[in-house]
């Protein structure tokens, strides 16, 4: 165990174990629809659930044949009381952004959101949640914060990183006023909408360069929202990017700082710095941390990072992206621990820092 | 006005030489008339480029200065930036203490054209008249093979053509293809490559037809140009991890203004997801980043200015001082002083290997 | 530092600029409305030559999709990498606090008092009924 018993995990992946568990929350019409269709359910491709990646070995359910984290005792066990953390935010990946009608989208989000409430946050007051929203249509993700915002477990608004149009774009607006309104930081995660391939340049043949191809849509995403000006319009709004990989921001923000200094009149409202941009509003996920397990190298990039504030602590549990019971790379100064494992969590979720319900 | 061309600062550096890997001479499409048949030329004029974007005129995101060239790069005599041997000669070629250059021609040439019969044409003209129109006024001049590359039959012609000519550099790609280059359509063109001695060189650019992002269309220049290193993320980790160098272990791979700061990362995170994922490229005998290690160089243009200066030599020596070469990208805007862009830190020995010696080992230059 | 006749008022329009040397610098004199301003030529990021910038207006935005211009013509921009100098002020506008453009102290002067003082004008002929641009370096 690295973490105490008051950190906070910020990247927990609940499993849903069926359309069946879900169809409770959906309403009479699409519980009817589902299988009067026969719709298989709506799990998404992005973690293939037999993929090495998707569920690590030793967190399997019984005897390593099910599904990972589909019950709330096994995850708080593991992520809680074995890992060590005093919180846990949940972040459900189920295919609520998959549908093509905005229809379908409102109602896998709605029983996602119902579902989680009552089947999991109920049931651990350990527990936290992100919003799913139906990224279909603004308007209706603006509904369903404005539905689930009332619960204060719910501290965060969840959205996959690969969407129909980038997140900086003006017709994101809303949420992020949405957001803004009920202290909720967006949260960015590995997904796709599929509307796009999954490079610029195409669909790639293995699973693998999938995964790794998310760094690239991070890249893409950090930069609309700094260049569109949505930090400039939300002075309050935070980002937070999970499971994306952190390795790749210095190198990011060179090449953006670079260019800012000279075309900067094309986007005039980013009248400082990315960097600087990147440092106030936008925090990181621990997990995947994506550099070789050399101390040298983890102590090195912290400082390519430039800000002790921007990290948090997660295990991105079930996902493997670390063996054994320490989520927290080889050679991070110990000052720095204590900010990522407690502060930085408490200072980007402030419904953290209230009392729940 | 008197145009003000910087002084030559040779003496001081009186031992540099620079082999700068990417400047852009301009051509006009009256230069390549000569070498295309009638047929291509009436296309041309009649049709025009069809670059898979919406634009008759220009690029899909206008630049923030015109031919995205610096302002001083116009000829006082006319015509367009670094089209004129002799301005160029004065403000570059003659200013700075330059052995080799080697053009890379980003249009017109056809490249990426929806009609894949009138690229290949292009790409001839392109070749010849690098070589008529440049190589032979200022040998210093190296040309690159322009090929039609989503045409992988008509690119072997061309590459087979130029094999053994000593002018030419390298094979040259753009970074926007129609699909991912480690796909297996493009595996001839790493085969021609090979057969001819040729490194093959991405060049950031080109129109895919795709959107800039792998989330959609941004709306500015500025993530435009700060996409061409997600592009090459894209196109580095397809090239690894289809096989590419595993079928191919001879090709060398030159990624061309994309800058360098996202190379260890990408090498660590596919390495990461590598060790875990395994059983799906059984086809890697090693870590991605090991492929990455000895097949790929980059460019230094536009390099990465850190506001530590620490942060620069790390991320250079992670990817290997042997692997980076110096290039200016004259004429254009982010054009780098070869006297002021690289970090004076650096020994003596490293930066002749960044200014010369590693384009000189790679291309074969006496 | 001496003073140094650099033009006659008149070869420097409103809107125009002229590159000199003096003692040893090149050094580019803007006319802002009649007011003169001597910048450094070399521009201190990586020493593209100010002279051959465009001069435009400051660029400013109070929320994003706003375009305000002001001050037209007053900021100059390197004719390499684009970054802005404020022509009053040499200032940068990426990081005005770090980054400057050495300026010199211009003024004008009656070719009668030129005539007299202590002016370096080796290049041409002061006239007592024309004014001059006289810049200390």
């Amino acid at each position: 165990m690295t973490a105490t018993k008051t950190a906070i995990d910020c990247d927990v992946h609940p499993t849903v174990p069926s359309l069946k568990a879900l169809l409770p929350h959906f309403d009479e019409y699409w519980r009817n629809s589902i299988a009067e269709r026969g719709i298989p359910g709506f799990e998404s491709n992005t973690y293939p659930p037999r993929a090495p990646i998707s569920v690590r070995q030793d967190w399997k359910g019984k005897n390593g044949g099910g599904n990972a984290a589909t019950d709330v005792t096994m995850l708080s066990a593991q992520v809680l009381d074995r890992l060590g953390a005093g919180q846990a935010i949940l972040n459900c990946l189920y295919g609520a952004h998959l549908p093509y009608s905005e229809d379908m989208g409102v109602a896998v989000a709605k029983a996602v959101n119902n579902y989680i409430q009552k089947e999991w946050l109920d049931r651990d007051p350990r527990l936290r949640a992100s919003i799913v929203v139906p990224t279909q249509n603004i308007e209706y993700a603006v509904d369903e914060v404005e539905r689930m915002a009332a619960d204060k477990r719910f501290v965060q608004i969840q959205l996959v990183t690969m969407q129909e149009t980038p997140l900086g774009r003006r017709h994101w607006w809303p949420l992020f006023a949405a957001a803004v309104k009920h202290d909720l930081p967006i949260g960015i995660h590995p997904g796709s909408t599929y509307r796009q391939s999954m490079t610029s340049l195409g669909w790639p043949s293995y699973y693998v360069e999938d995964y790794v191809s998310y760094a690239q849509a991070f890249q893409s995403q950090l930069g609309s929202l700094i260049c569109e000006g949505a930090f400039a319009k939300f002075p309050k709004l935070k980002v937070v990017l999970m499971e994306s990989g952190v390795t790749w921001l210095p190198g990011f923000l060179w090449r953006l700082s670079k260019f800012w200094r000279g075309v900067r009149s094309e986007v005039p409202w980013v009248d400082r710095p990315p960097g600087e941009i990147v440092r106030e509003h936008v925090r990181l996920t621990i997990q995947p941390f994506d550099a070789p397990d050399d101390p040298a190298i983890t102590e090195q990039m912290a400082d390519h990072l430039g800000s002790d504030d921007i990290l948090l602590y997660a295990s991105d549990f079930p996902h493997w992206q670390f063996d054994g019971d320490d989520a927290l790379p080889r050679g991070l100064p110990e000052s720095l621990k204590r900010k990522i494992l407690v502060d930085n969590p408490l200072a980007t979720y402030p419904r953290l820092r209230e009392d729940a319900r | 006005m008197n145009i003000e061309v910087r002084q030559a600062d040779v003496h001081s550096n009186s031992k540099l030489k620079i082999v700068d890997v990417d400047i852009h001479p301009k051509s006009s499409v009256e230069d390549l008339k000569p070498y295309l048949s009638q047929r291509w030329w009436d296309h041309l004029v009649t049709y025009g480029a069809r670059q898979r974007q919406g634009y008759s005129k220009g690029f899909p995101y206008p630049k923030m200065q015109p031919m995205a060239s610096r302002r001083d790069s116009w000829p006082p005599d006319g015509g367009l930036p670094a089209s004129n041997l002799a301005f160029m000669k004065q403000q570059f070629l003659d200013a700075y203490p330059i052995e080799y250059a080697i053009m890379n021609p980003l249009s017109p040439t056809g490249q990426g054209d929806q009609n894949s019969d009138f690229s290949a044409a292009m790409a001839y003209a392109a070749n010849e008249f690098q070589l008529e129109g440049w190589h032979n006024q200022d040998s210093r001049l190296l040309a690159s093979v322009v090929v039609p590359f989503e045409d992988a039959e008509a690119t072997k012609v061309e590459v087979k053509r130029r094999a053994g000519d000593k002018r030419f550099a390298h094979v040259l790609l753009k970074t926007r293809t129609n699909d991912l280059l480690g796909k297996k359509q493009y595996w001839p063109v790493y085969e021609a490559a090979i057969e001819a001695g040729l490194p093959i060189g991405i060049h950031v650019f080109g129109t895919s037809g795709r959107p800039a992002s792998s989330t959609g269309w941004p709306s500015f220049y500025i993530e435009d140009m700060t996409e061409h290193a997600s592009c090459c993320q894209a196109q580095v980790a397809s090239l690894v991890l289809e096989g590419v160098f595993d079928r191919y272990p001879e090709l060398k791979i030159v990624m061309i203004e994309a800058g360098f700061g996202w190379m260890p990362s990408l090498g660590w995170r596919m390495d990461k997801n590598w060790k875990k994922l395994k059983d799906e490229v059984p086809h890697l005998k090693k870590a991605p980043s090991e492929y990455m290690r000895e097949h790929i160089w980059v460019s230094t243009q536009p390099m990465e200015e850190t506001e530590t200066p620490e942060h620069l030599l790390d991320t250079m020596k992670w990817i290997g001082f042997d692997k980076i070469m110096f290039s200016s990208d004259y004429p254009h805007w982010d054009f780098d002083d070869p006297f002021l862009a690289l970090p004076p830190s650096l020994d003596e020995a490293t930066r002749n290997k960044i200014f010369c010696e590693n384009a000189r080992s790679l291309y074969r230059l006496s | 530092m001496a003073s140094h006749v650099v033009a006659a008022v008149d070869e420097i329009p409103p809107g125009r600029r002229k590159l000199v040397e003096v003692a040893g610098r090149n050094i580019v004199v803007f006319n802002l409305g009649g007011d003169f301003f001597a910048l450094n030529n070399r521009c201190p990021h990586r020493g593209g030559s100010l002279a051959h910038g465009i001069t435009t207006a400051l660029v400013e935005s109070t929320v994003p999709g706003e375009y305000r211009c002001s001050r037209a013509g007053e900021m100059v921009k390197c004719p390499w990498h684009g970054w802005e100098f404020d022509i009053r002020t040499g200032k940068s506008w990426c990081d005005p606090s770090r980054l400057r453009v050495r300026q010199y102290t211009v003024t004008v002067k009656e070719g009668r008092e030129l005539v007299e003082g202590p002016y370096k004008a080796e290049s041409f002929p002061v006239r007592v009924e024309n004014n001059y641009v006289v810049v200390e370096a």
